[in-house]
């Protein structure tokens, strides 16, 4: 029985998930301008991030934190030095 | 699935509703990204998924390991300060940029960066000096 409700809890949030990357990689195409795809790409990384998560609660295996993990450092790291290009126009001065 | 067969059926039904609010949430966030206007409307959409889609999923998580694994298992939370701490940061940062391209480019909407005349004190002869640096490096 608990095994039934988890199954189908775990299978929607995945499709969920999985949804809100497609959108944030529509915004990233099609954004009008570099601060639209800058922002659809951290949403990207996040969702990725949560994605991680649920594969890993899924699976059982505690390994799948630690991708998750270093994905959000990433993503951080990407998003802010993304925005200080387009904030200087160059990310070290 | 044979590991969720020892869990209990309160935890189950603890660990379903914390993925349903966080994915929901999530999915929320990315179609307000999707659908709104313009760029500082949109900024805000993806912080449903940040702020209460990580927590209730890192909650999930938390209590799925624990039970699990017979005792408690924290680790996860790790994930949830990190993302509480660094969007704020990354926000900002972009909001930033976002303005200073839009008053470069003299977009309508954007508040101005001179303030008018008559209302120049100390702090915003400080601020203009500051952006005078600014302007010198920057390429565009």
């Amino acid at each position: 029985m608990s095994a039934a409700i988890l199954l189908w809890a775990i299978t929607f949030a995945q499709i969920a998930l999985a949804i809100a990357m497609a959108l944030a990689l529509t915004r990233m195409i099609k954004g009008p301008r570099a601060q639209d795809r800058v922002l659809g790409l951290d949403t990207l990384y996040v969702n990725s991030m949560l994605l991680l998560l649920v594969f890993g609660m899924r699976t059982g295996n505690t390994l799948y934190f630690e991708a998750s993990l270093i994905i959000g450092i990433l993503g951080f790291v990407a998003t802010v030095a993304l925005a200080k290009f387009l904030m200087r126009g160059e990310v070290i001065e | 699935m044979n590991h969720f067969d020892d869990l209990p059926l309160w935890a189950a039904c603890l660990i379903a509703a914390f993925l349903f609010i966080g994915s929901g949430l999530t999915l929320i966030g990315s179609f307000g990204l999707h659908r709104l206007r313009s760029f500082y409307d949109r900024i805000h959409a993806p912080t449903l998924g940040t702020s209460w889609g990580t927590a209730a999923i890192v909650l999930a998580s938390i209590t799925c390991f624990s039970m699990l694994q017979s005792r408690p298992v924290f680790h996860e939370i790790l994930i949830g300060i990190f993302v509480t701490l660094t969007t704020p940061v990354t926000l900002m940062l972009l909001g930033r940029a976002a303005l200073y391209r839009d008053r470069v480019e003299n977009n309508p909407g954007v508040p101005a960066l001179d303030p008018p005349e008559g209302i120049l004190d100390q702090s915003s002869q400080t601020d203009k000096s500051e952006s005078a640096q600014q302007d010198d490096g920057k390429p565009e």
